[in-house]
This record gives structure tokens, C-alpha cells and sequence, in this order.
């Protein structure tokens, strides 16, 4: 029995190690050319620059692409987590008719697949008659940001006992001042996590802002037309290098928020509901 | 008022015809009731009686279906939780966690008071509930009975008229729960402030209240005295709920001046005292009579019946230390009654199967219709 034993964990470590290799080796690949001193994309490597990096700081259209990405995410994660937060406290807190269906409504967008959201999208805003920018391109990812921020934010507002809003409002304290002092405080680590997570999304989201937007396109929308231009595919491999950086980043920095929210309230760290 | 007399007791809170309705369930049907200045009030009843839903639209965290408060003499109607003289502490303690202590006791206080004059009456109220030096520690680095003094420290530097308490001691172990009643007790007492306590704890209201109000079904069943509602429980429910009752099956045969006669089964014919009967109990009514297990006595040979003495059968004994439980099987009866017995030196534990004199006192029967 020993052998057969010895064999199957041998065989899951390698299941395991092929899997990792199959995930994250092209990403791998991004930082790897984004350094390499050549203008073609293969093996072997002919030398270390950082030319890529330079040549982007000195492309105007990238410029405008970026402060407009960066508007549509922080507006995004702004509006996300609001909405989200309304939706999260009223699940935690209160039961009405039809709550199961429409939390569900809520999260559906998680799983629809997000082409199908696209185009139904744009027919719509066509119907309407409303001008696509960059307006239109929130709204798209207001809706499928919102329900990973309540997934966020329903773990933060579940945890918090009723009563200590009730204690606060027993105290003297008016709802205002109950929600400044005793309710925000508690879950503001959740919705910081929150946040970080909607503006990430929002930042690389591509096939919503593909169709939704108007002559100022978004960062991942710049990227697909430069890919055009093999010239500028080291560039691209830079630009793609800032963004997994500051992706990392920012879902580190959510997770170690929602933790703490967690800690904060006294409940196990390894609790459910993170998204990392 | 200078005058050195006993004052009359004052009302602090007047309720009257209180009813609330959650949907259809009628958690409330009309509760009617005055709570005395300085008094400790329980609420006391099994799960789901209302006391909670009572204490907590006295506080103003429920809205009434019907009937009014008045608070001090003044209709509580529309006024707010945070604007009642009322503060509450929770069954969960509603500790603010990313607050220490001190931050905890003060919170009510904190916009109202300069930092000094806070400080100062923080450290009171610490001082009051034994934490001292307690205030710059951090809420979850407390013990479960520190948590409560807390949550008892926060709702007294309020100076509220009433304190509302709800299950406070049900999160505790028993050591630290019987010690914290009189804790509790004695407190309310020096401070004179009226606490209402919610309770499913018999012995607990019993030892910390001046007076009880037993709940059945969103209606207050009796209010009365501890020893009031131990000895003269007005239905077979209260009586049962509070401690242990024997019950037998009575009729009324007479009504003489000097009291009842009754034939009350395996005691036979007895005269009842004209005490012992309940206010507005009408005597052709009473269908049964009770005896508390403690009333009635196992006779050892050296004891000496004073006159009324049954022959019963031992069914069963159990051992508590310093009381030993009997089951006994009256002549006539189905079903064993309990007696209690102290255990002094030198008496000796009958067995089951045994034979034994049953002794009782007339005084000690309480009727039921």
C-alpha cells in the first residue's frame, strides 16, 4: 500500500506544479520582453533595456488613454461600492419578500458572459439614443462591478452585530453619528477592499469598454489597437508589465483591508467570502 | 417634602394597555403596569413571552401597535431611543470593538463633555463596576463578566432614570453569575436608580427583584413580590413556573366564617384559613390545590407528626448535598409528589420502596381554580 500512496501525492504535486506552469508562465512572458532589447517577440533574448518603458512615457495617445481609464475606474469603484453597500446592509439587516431573487438579479452579472452584457448594452444605449463616452462606459462597469462589491461588503455588514448600532442610538447618538462612529469605523476595511477591487477591475475590463465607449477610449481599449503594429508589441509587453504590478498590488492591499475588517470584528481570519 | 415618613413609592414608568403585533403574531395583548422609583423590576417568563419586546419599546427600539408610556410623566410617543432617559445593556454586550474601554464608557458622553471632566467620569463609572485601571484596554481583551461591568459602566455615566437590562447574566458561567446578581443588586441599590431586568431565570429574579411581573403569551400572569409570587402564585402555571409545585385535585365542600372546607385528594377533608385564599378567587371554583415540595415533610420515627400525617411510599431519592429530593407516592394517587428535605446531621436518607409518614401544614396549601 505504501508505494501506491507515495505515488498519488507524487502525482498531485505534479498535477499541481504543471497547473501553476500553465497559469501564470505567460504572464511570466510579459516582464521577460518588456526588458528584452529587440523589436520581435520570440527566444532567445537578445538584451536587457528599458527603452519600452521610456518610449511609452513619450506616447501622447497613451497619456490621454490612462487619465481616461482612470477616471472610468475611480468613478466605477465610487459608484460600485456605494451601491454595493446599500444592497449589502440591507441583506445583512433586513427580510422582505423576494430577497432571495433579488440578490440573485444582483449578482447575476458575475456569471453572464460579459460580450452578451456588451451588446445587449449597446443595443440599448443605440435605442435610447444616448451618445456613447465614457459615461456609458461606466455604467457598464458599474454593473458588473457591483456585485463583487456586495460579495465584499455582505461579509464586512454580516458581521456586525445589530446591536451595536442600537447601543450607540441608546447612547444619545443621533443615526448620522451612529454611522460615522460606530457602523463605518467597522466596516470601512471592507469597503476600502471593496474600492481597490471595483478600480482594478474596472481599470482592465475590456470588451464592455470596447463597445460602449466613443472617440476616448480606455487603457486595455488603446492596447488591442496598438496590437496592431508589431513594432509596438514591446511597448504593449511594458505597458502590460505597469498594469500586473499595480493589479498585484492593489488585490494585495484589498485583501490585507478586508482581513483586518475581519480581525476588527473578532471573527477568524480564514472566514469565507474574500475573493483572494 | 421634609417630612421623615416612608414616601409613597412614585411611578417612573406608567404602561398601559401595551400591544404590539409583529405581522399577525400578537406579541403584546395589553400589557398594563406601573414601575416604581428606585425599584429593581424583572420581566420574567420563558422564551418568547414578549419581555424582550417589552423592555425594548420601553427603551424605544420597537414602535407600540397600541397603548402609551410615560416615562417620568411624560408620554414617550414619538420620542426616540436616543432622546429617552433609558439606557439599556444588551444581552451581547454590544461592546464597540475598535474602542477601548475607556472610549466604550465614554461614548455616550463624548460630545458633551470637555476631555478632562470625560476622563474624570469614565474613571467614576470604571470605579463603580470594580474596573479601575481598566480603561485603556482594548474590548476583545476582556473577560465575559469584565464585558458586562463595561456595558454596566456605560449605560450608568449616562445617569439615566431607568436602566434597561436585558438577559445580562445569561452569557455567564454560574460561579460568576450568582456573584454578579448580588453585584448587581447591591449596586442598584446604592444608586437608587430603577432597573428592569429581563430574565427566563427564575431563581435569578428572584433574588434580585423587589417585585416580578411572570409573563405567559404577551400577558403579564402575576406581578408581584418574590415572596408574594412563591407563596400565593394566582394560577397553576405561575406556581410552576416559579420553583417546584406538588398539585392534587380538590373540591369545595363548605364555606364556614372561620374559612374553606375542602376535600382535596390523599389529604382528605381539611379546613383552609380565610388567608389562604387568593383575592377575587371564587371558592366554587377551585378545581385544585398545590403544596411547595419543601412544605411538606418525611417523617423519621423520632419526629413528631403535629397532627396532620399521611402514610406514602418512597418512589425515588435524589442527593444534592445539603437538600435531598424525594419522590413520594401519596395514598390514592398516580403520580409521586416531591419533597424536599434539609440534610442535618444525623438523618438518615429513606429508601425507595420504603414506607413513610408524610407530614404537612394547612397553612401551606395554595389554591387554584
Amino acid at each position: 500500500m505504501k508505494w501506491r500512496r507515495f505515488f498519488s501525492i507524487n502525482w498531485l504535486l505534479v498535477y499541481a506544479v504543471a497547473y501553476m506552469i500553465f497559469l501564470y508562465a505567460p504572464v511570466i512572458l510579459l516582464p521577460l520582453f518588456a526588458f528584452n532589447d529587440g523589436t520581435i517577440i520570440a527566444f532567445p533574448l537578445s538584451g536587457y533595456t528599458t527603452k519600452w518603458f521610456v518610449s511609452l512615457w513619450e506616447t501622447e495617445a497613451l497619456h490621454g488613454a490612462v487619465s481616461n481609464s482612470l477616471l472610468v475606474a475611480v468613478t466605477t469603484a465610487l459608484i460600485s461600492t456605494s451601491l454595493g453597500a446599500c444592497a449589502a446592509r440591507a441583506a445583512a439587516r433586513y427580510r422582505f419578500p423576494g430577497k432571495q431573487a433579488i440578490v440573485g438579479f444582483i449578482m447575476l452579472p458575475l456569471v453572464l458572459p460579459e460580450i452578451i452584457v456588451a451588446v445587449a448594452l449597446l443595443i440599448m444605449l443605440v435605442q435610447l439614443g444616448l451618445p456613447l463616452s465614457l459615461w456609458t462606459v461606466v455604467a457598464g462597469h458599474v454593473l458588473i462591478c457591483t456585485p463583487f462589491s456586495i460579495a465584499i461588503l455582505s461579509s464586512a455588514f454580516a458581521g456586525l452585530d445589530q446591536s451595536l448600532e442600537e447601543a450607540s442610538f441608546d447612547l444619545g447618538e443621533t443615526r448620522w453619528g451612529t454611522f460615522s462612529r460606530v457602523t463605518l469605523p467597522l466596516v470601512l476595511p471592507g469597503v476600502i477592499s471593496s474600492l481597490l477591487i471595483c478600480f482594478t477591475i474596472s481599470l482592465d475590463e475590456f470588451i464592455i469598454a470596447f463597445f460602449l465607449t466613443g472617440t476616448d477610449v480606455t487603457l486595455p481599449v488603446y492596447i488591442w489597437s496598438q496590437l496592431r503594429f508589431p513594432t509596438k508589441l514591446p511597448s504593449v509587453m511594458a505597458l502590460g508589465t505597469i498594469l500586473l504590478a499595480l493589479s498585484v498590488l492593489l488585490l494585495v492591499a484589498a485583501e490585507w483591508f478586508r482581513r483586518r475588517a475581519a480581525a476588527r470584528q473578532g471573527q477568524e481570519i480564514s472566514t469565507p467570502g474574500g475573493l483572494v | 417634602m421634609t417630612d421623615q415618613k416612608q414616601s409613597a413609592p412614585r411611578p417612573i414608568i406608567e404602561l398601559n394597555a401595551i400591544r404590539k403585533k409583529f405581522g399577525s403574531f400578537e406579541a403584546l395583548k395589553g400589557i398594563t403596569a406601573t414601575i416604581n422609583e428606585g425599584e429593581f423590576f424583572s420581566l420574567l417568563g420563558p422564551s418568547g413571552c414578549g419581555k424582550t419586546t417589552l423592555l425594548r419599546i420601553i427603551a424605544g427600539f420597537e414602535d407600540v401597535s397600541g397603548g402609551t408610556i410615560l416615562i417620568g410623566g411624560k408620554n414617550m410617543d414619538g420620542i426616540a431611543a436616543n432622546q429617552r432617559p433609558t439606557n439599556m445593556v444588551f444581552q451581547s454586550y454590544a461592546i464597540f470593538p475598535h474602542l477601548s474601554v475607556a472610549d466604550n464608557v465614554g461614548y455616550g458622553l463624548k460630545k458633551r463633555l470637555p476631555k478632562a471632566a470625560l476622563k474624570a467620569e469614565v474613571d467614576k463609572a470604571l470605579a463603580m463596576v470594580d474596573l479601575a485601571g481598566y480603561g485603556s484596554r482594548a474590548a476583545h481583551e476582556l473577560s465575559g463578566g469584565q464585558r458586562q461591568r463595561v456595558a454596566l459602566a456605560r449605560a450608568l455615566i449616562m445617569r439615566p432614570k431607568v436602566v434597561l437590562l436585558d438577559e445580562p447574566l445569561s452569557a455567564l458561567d454560574k460561579k460568576l453569575r450568582e456573584q454578579m446578581q448580588h453585584e448587581l443588586r447591591a449596586l442598584q441599590q446604592s444608586l437608587g436608580i430603577t432597573f428592569i431586568l429581563v430574565t427566563h431565570d427564575q431563581e435569578e429574579a428572584l433574588i434580585m427583584s423587589d417585585r416580578i411581573a411572570v409573563m405567559f403569551e404577551g400577558q403579564i400572569a402575576q406581578l408581584a413580590t418574590p415572596e408574594e409570587l412563591y407563596r400565593r402564585p394566582v394560577t397553576e402555571r405561575v406556581a410552576s413556573f416559579i420553583g417546584v409545585m406538588n398539585f392534587l385535585d380538590a373540591k369545595l365542600i363548605n364555606e364556614i366564617s372561620s374559612g374553606l372546607e375542602l376535600d382535596i385528594a390523599a389529604l382528605g377533608h381539611v379546613v383552609l384559613p380565610n388567608s389562604a385564599r387568593p383575592e377575587g378567587l371564587d371558592a366554587a371554583g377551585i378545581r385544585r390545590v398545590g403544596i411547595r415540595p419543601e412544605m411538606l415533610t418525611v417523617l423519621f420515627d423520632a419526629d413528631e407528626g403535629n397532627g396532620n400525617v399521611l402514610e406514602a411510599q418512597v418512589t425515588g431519592t435524589s442527593y444534592y448535598g445539603d437538600m435531598t429530593y424525594y419522590g413520594v407516592l401519596l395514598p390514592g394517587q398516580s403520580e409521586p409528589v416531591t419533597i424536599s428535605m434539609r440534610n442535618t446531621a444525623g438523618r438518615s436518607i429513606a429508601k425507595p420502596g420504603s414506607t413513610v409518614r408524610v407530614g404537612w401544614g394547612a397553612d401551606s396549601v395554595v389554591l387554584f381554580r
